[in-house]
């Protein structure tokens, strides 16, 4: 019985907090500007729309993978699912529901925009290492 | 015996330990957060030894199981440490330091109490039940700790990002270990399938930590509030 308490509770507060440190990741991204390079690349011009997720996900598996970006990039695209989960159920019957959805889900592609930016200025870096040596 | 994957993930997860405590050297927060480096490198320590434990006893042996629940618990209760460490750097303008040292040891000695009284009533194997039960009620107080810390950021309107990301990737990391040792209480035959499990969850923490301390500088600030907004 308490061992269920203990279940119940521990994954209704896990979830809260996992949606707020997400948020906290996008929020860092937020604040940063997308060159015209990756603006070219990704299509993102003004907004970033959800759609668009799996294409930018896709562009930075290409790049070399930075390992203190893995965490962030990993629980961003799990938040993403939750969020194309919500938007194909509860989102239905709640239209204010939608819009958050579709706005987070914009703010995630954002995030993994800014993120395939700093693996592509890394990647030059080692690149120009490699040239130097 | 363990398995490649689970050496890997158990070699991956002691390099972000030591990552995180190079990170904090580097980017000059290891005084700030003291107690949370300190946590780290017990916790690196407990890796060493739980290796030398396994590589002589072997994966199956009693000694293996009662050092493993054992150091489970005394880094838990490093880590309450670390939690009380963050109320301090939340509080700081109330001056409460010396009342939170005592709170924290009292709900220690509580939990400890409460679990043994839970284990004592209901089982003949007393000391490997007690690790468990205590465990999960320890991760269980951690979290409504880490849920009351968030509380006090949201109402104190903390704004420093790092603590702030810091205090919900400490939540995750209970709520996710308290959720675990729930289930092994529950179905106690899914042990095998929740103890790797819970090495991925370890290596959360560090993982969360190293960004933490990497990527967000301790001037750069982020109101909370904005993170709970939600569609009406």
């Amino acid at each position: 019985m308490m061992a269920a308490f203990i279940f119940v509770v521990s994954m209704v507060i896990f979830l809260q907090f996992f949606v707020f440190y997400c948020r906290s990741l996008i929020a860092v991204s937020a604040k940063q500007a997308l060159s015209p390079e990756v603006q070219e690349v990704t299509g993102i011009q003004r907004a970033a729309s959800g759609e668009d997720f799996k294409r930018v996900m896709q562009l930075l598996h290409l790049c070399p993978e930075r390992p203190e970006d893995r965490n962030g990039i990993q629980a961003i695209g799990t938040y993403f699912h939750l969020l194309n989960f919500l938007s194909s159920t509860v989102a239905r019957l709640v239209p204010s529901m939608k819009s958050w959805t579709d706005s987070e889900r914009g703010h995630c592609t954002y995030f993994a925009a800014i993120a395939l930016e700093r693996r592509i200025s890394f990647s030059r870096e080692m690149l120009a290492q490699q040239m130097d040596s | 015996m363990l398995g490649l994957t689970q050496y890997t993930i158990w070699c991956i997860c002691t390099l972000l330990e030591i990552s995180v405590v190079v990170c904090a050297l580097w980017k000059g927060a290891f005084r700030r957060y003291l107690l949370l480096n300190i946590y780290m490198l017990a916790s690196v320590a407990v890796t060493v030894g739980r290796f030398k434990i396994l590589t002589t006893y072997g994966f199956t042996s009693d000694q293996y199981v009662y050092v493993y629940y054992y150091s489970d618990t005394l880094l838990t209760i490093f880590l309450y440490f670390a939690l009380a460490s963050l109320y301090a750097h939340v509080l700081s303008d109330l001056k409460v330091e010396r009342y939170l040292r005592f709170a924290t040891l009292v709900l220690l000695a509580g939990t400890a109490l409460f679990s043994y009284a839970v284990v004592e009533q209901s089982t003949t194997r007393l000391l490997s039940r007690f690790v468990v039960e205590l465990s999960q009620n320890l991760y269980f107080v951690g979290l409504v700790l880490t849920y009351i810390l968030w509380g006090a950021i949201l109402k104190l309107r903390e704004t420093r990002m790092r603590l702030v990301q810091i205090v919900l990737s400490l939540g995750v990391y209970f709520s996710l270990f308290a959720a675990d040792y729930a289930l092994r209480n529950l179905y106690p035959s899914t042990r095998a399938l929740l103890i790797p499990l819970q090495q991925v969850i370890g290596c959360f923490l560090p993982l969360a930590w190293v960004y933490a301390f990497w990527r967000s500088p301790e001037e750069a600030r982020l109101a909370p509030s904005r993170l709970m907004a939600v569609p009406r």
